[in-house]
């Protein structure tokens, strides 16, 4: 699903147009991506939590020629899907085991 | 400052907050429109269907086979039973907006 297909569905669902609910879908993210960019870690009840991890500084190497390259320190956001979120997403898969 | 960002954590009703400073909606309609908003997108995870936002991230779905492995207290072998995981994989503009200049100052949490 892409964005405009979600702001479609969430606008089919409340008293919103599909202008006025894409100012909300894109509030969402920004507000998101806003927070992690201050370094603030993200909770949504039911959803899950979003945070930013740091990574070291490490050499790495370029796989095709072998070349050694500094890979600088960087933040890199993180998602942590919540309980209820990872046992949706698991559920229909036990549904289909169990039917095979 | 709402609750929670003074402590560092955005909660749902600071994203709220947000939508209601924005639109012309009362809070309450706010509040459902990001309700809504959160519902379908796990709505759609749950149906197996990833998503993806231009501009934030996508979730993508991935099928774990089963395996076995050890209960690393006891010792105890266990078969993990197969399983569908949620993965997030972050755009370039998100990437680029946490390796951003005002956040070298902050302390990584």
């Amino acid at each position: 699903m892409t964005k405009a297909e979600l702001v479609e569905k969430v606008a089919a669902q409340i008293n919103l147009t599909k202008k006025q609910t894409e100012v909300v879908v894109n509030t969402v993210f920004q507000s998101i991506t806003e927070s992690l960019a201050q370094g603030k870690k993200v909770e949504l009840r039911g959803f899950g939590s979003f945070r930013v991890r740091s990574r070291n500084a490490r050499v790495g190497r370029n796989p095709k020629s072998g070349d050694r390259v500094d890979v600088p320190a960087k933040r890199v956001p993180f998602f942590k899907a919540g309980k209820e979120l990872r046992e949706l997403v698991d559920g229909e898969l036990d549904i289909i085991a169990d039917t095979e | 400052m709402t609750k929670g960002s003074e402590l560092g954590t955005i909660v749902k009703s600071n994203i709220v907050d947000r939508v209601y400073e924005r639109v012309g909606f009362t809070r309450q309609e706010a509040a459902s429109a990001v309700d809504v908003v959160l519902d379908e997108i796990k709505a759609v995870l749950s149906k197996g269907e990833s998503v993806r936002i231009v501009g934030f991230a996508s979730f993508n779905l991935r099928d774990k086979k089963a395996r076995n492995a050890r209960n690393p207290r006891t010792g105890e072998p266990i078969i993990i039973k197969p399983r569908r995981v949620l993965t997030f994989k972050p755009s370039k503009h998100l990437l680029d907006s946490t390796n951003s200049k005002d956040h070298e100052t902050i302390h990584s949490g």
